[in-house]
């Protein structure tokens, strides 16, 4: 039953380009961008508690090197879909065993000047020892094949998620979660669980980067790795609630909605309003739309 | 199917109907507004680029042609209204932004954005709904390969290769006359443009001739660029060269004054031609050389100069500014020109004709191109003149900076 709602749901989405054109669909490609991110990034930090902001990070080097392999080497959009996760991984790799040893508050820190460090170590390996013809990123790609990509990594983040509900890591990262001492006193490897699932976030990030690069066109590296980005994945997923794979889902769509709204309404002030939504939703909404439906639910049980 | 053509005759009886009664509500009303839709970067990284080179012209342009009571289509005057929304310099905002004018607002045509990756990310919604894209803030060697994939897309401020070819032809003259020697200090800023433009010239001045004795990356938003300046000044150096954007233009500057970096040519890329940049050094950058330039003399200039600060209270900056204006002016006449609103007759009647403006007659090549650009300027008594350019031939020689007094 609840895989043919699924099922129902997914197909619904997939005709979503065949009946609306121009506006819409443009809303509903940003909103599938962030429903990917948001749930790739609650599956590290649902519940492991920690709050990583290095989506940035990933998701730019996903469109960087698409915007270089296809610009300066000839590669194919493909080929370059399939690199840069894989780099995104290792470098993942990397940053996880280096500061998920730290808890709390220094990983978010470190975190937040990733999407920069990266973006001027690119910068910097390009200018000395790459070059650069500028970074188009020129495909046949209409508007609707890279909603239908983004559906499908979309769909594969679900698949992810669901699996690893049910798997022992998945246990082990809950058990992390509630508290980190009890879980290495029952002999779980807690560095390495919480390292394989940020690589996870890593690899998807950077290939929603990737399948959105030829939307941009033309790559500009400040552009690619916003800080601003990682906040807007963390807000949406915080606002549907992290602690069930369908939460995130529940968070983008409204707020890509309401964000549009705003942007059309109060076109100055997009920056404050990002901010209040920010501390409306941790003081009134602290476990997010599910976490607010399962409250009332249990409510009307009594 | 049968259920989507049925569907479609609906929307398109629909469409025609309502077609039919704005068409009456038109010509019961007279001069309902023409639309033009612009996104703009209001806020994020380009709005102070954006402020001052495209968004005074659009105010500047539109109360122009509203004073002589609009354009005229169908044999009426229509006042032109403009639609702006801000994208935060974000291209995803922008994408959404320029469908929601062409779809939502339906309006009639759209002014360019501002920057390369813009116009670019901005080009495929364009093409679609068949509004021209006359660019402006766009510089790039591919412009065959663009307007190619968007034959509704329009170039008018020149290459990556002409801007460097226009440095390198500078120092080629100034050094043919002994003015300088070979020596070139050479410094980019380590983004996107930046490096393509460092990468393009480090060939080019070699072939050239000259020697490169100092070649320096710097990252974007460095505070700090007095290592740059000193360590160009220890080279010693006939030219110093920066590709540079406009924060590190500002910088190097004032590192030089307080290196007092004695060089006959001093350049920096973007934002040199800004008025803010003499109003923040005075006669100290008497001679400096940067990207940009025009020809402040001919009289239709002069007057647009006059014009645009009378109006927005605002200078016009002597590079884009009026280019900017020229793509206004270019629309403009080709929207009268097919005298009705048609969006794929306007495209072609770009192509096909030639346009005045206040840099000249303005016509496109077979890809589009408009071969007249101004690309290297020098400050001179507090005006930015043209002392390179493609295809407009009335630069003057770039003379020798005399120290930073």
């Amino acid at each position: 039953m609840q895989n043919l709602a699924l099922g129902g749901l997914l197909l619904a989405a997939a005709v979503v380009p065949l009946v609306s054109d121009g506006y819409w669909l443009s809303i509903a490609t940003t909103a599938m961008m962030y429903i990917a991110l948001s749930t790739s990034w609650a599956l590290f930090s649902g519940p492991t508690h920690l709050i990583a902001l290095s989506t940035g990070a990933f998701f730019g080097i996903g469109g960087y090197m698409v915007g270089t392999g296809m610009s300066d080497y000839e590669q194919s959009f493909w080929t370059m879909a399939l690199i840069a996760p894989l780099v995104a991984t290792a470098l993942a790799l990397l940053v996880g065993l280096a500061t998920l040893r730290l808890s709390g508050v220094y990983f978010v820190i470190f975190t937040l000047g990733l999407a920069e460090m990266v973006r001027n170590l690119v910068s910097w390996v390009q200018n000395n020892f790459l070059g650069s013809r500028g970074l188009y990123v020129l495909t046949d790609f209409t508007e609707a094949h890279i909603y239908w990509m983004l559906l499908a990594v979309a769909a594969v983040v679900f698949l992810a998620g669901s699996w690893l509900n049910r798997s022992r890591l998945g246990f082990a990262l809950r058990i992390i979660g509630n508290d980190e001492e009890v879980a290495r006193h029952v002999g779980i490897n807690t560095a390495w669980s919480k390292v394989i699932l940020f690589m996870t976030t890593g690899f998807f990030a950077a290939l929603v980067g990737a399948i959105v690069a030829p939307r941009y066109s033309y790559i500009e590296p400040n552009v690619v790795f916003s800080p601003e980005l990682s906040f807007m994945v963390v807000i949406m997923a915080l606002l549907g609630g992290v602690h069930r794979l369908w939460g995130p889902l529940v968070g983008v769509i409204p707020f890509t909605l309401a964000w549009e709204a705003i942007t059309v309404s109060f076109p100055n002030s997009t920056t404050l309003f990002l901010g209040l939504s920010f501390l409306l939703i941790v003081y009134l909404i602290p476990h997010g739309f599910t976490g607010l439906f399962e409250t009332m639910l249990g409510r009307m049980r009594k | 199917m049968t259920y989507t053509l049925k569907r479609r005759a609906m929307v398109f009886g629909a469409g025609a109907a309502l077609g039919i009664s704005t068409l009456m509500a038109s010509t019961a009303l007279a001069a309902e507004p023409i639309k033009f839709g612009v996104v703009a970067h209001l806020t994020g990284p380009l709005a102070g680029g954006e402020a001052v080179t495209h968004t005074p012209n659009i105010e500047f342009w539109a109360n122009q042609v509203n004073a002589r009571g609009g354009l005229k289509v169908d044999g009426e005057m229509r006042p032109v209204e403009i639609i702006t929304y801000d994208d935060k310099t974000n291209p995803a905002e922008h994408i959404k932004a320029v469908q929601r004018l062409a779809t939502q607002d339906e309006v009639d045509f759209m002014l360019s954005p501002y920057g390369t990756g813009f116009n670019i990310a901005a080009a495929p919604i364009y093409a679609k709904y068949n509004y021209p894209l006359v660019a402006v803030s766009a510089i790039t060697d591919q412009i065959p390969t663009l307007t190619k994939r968007f034959p509704n897309m329009f170039f008018t401020l020149g290459t990556t290769s002409g801007f460097v070819e226009g440095v390198r032809d500078t120092l080629v003259t100034m050094r043919d006359a002994g003015t300088i020697g070979n020596r070139v200090a050479m410094v980019n800023v380590a983004d996107a443009f930046g490096i393509e433009l460092a990468d393009k010239a480090r060939p080019m001045l070699a072939e050239a001739g000259f020697e490169i004795v100092y070649d320096k990356s710097y990252p974007l938003g460095t505070p700090d660029l007095s290592p740059v300046i000193k360590g160009a000044k220890n080279a010693e150096p006939d030219t110093f060269v920066a590709w540079s954007y406009p924060p590190d233009t500002f910088g190097l500057t004032e590192q030089a004054i307080i290196e007092d970096l004695n060089v006959k040519v001093f350049y920096t890329a973007v934002a040199t031609a800004f008025p803010a940049y003499a109003g923040k050094f005075g006669s100290k950058i008497e001679g400096n050389i940067g990207a940009g330039g025009v020809n402040p003399d001919t009289p239709i200039m002069q007057e647009y100069r006059t014009n645009h600060k009378a109006v927005t209270g605002k200078e016009a900056d002597y590079w884009a500014s009026a280019t900017y204006y020229s793509s206004l002016q270019v629309l403009e006449q080709a929207i009268e020109g097919v005298g009705t609103i048609d969006r794929a007759a306007t495209v072609e009647f770009i192509k096909t004709n030639s346009f005045d403006t206040v840099i000249g007659t303005i016509s496109f090549n077979e890809n589009n191109n408009s071969e007249r650009y101004w690309s290297v300027g020098q400050w001179r008594d507090g005006v930015f003149r043209a002392v390179a350019d493609t295809g407009m031939g009335d630069s003057v020689s770039a003379v020798a900076k005399d120290g930073w007094n």
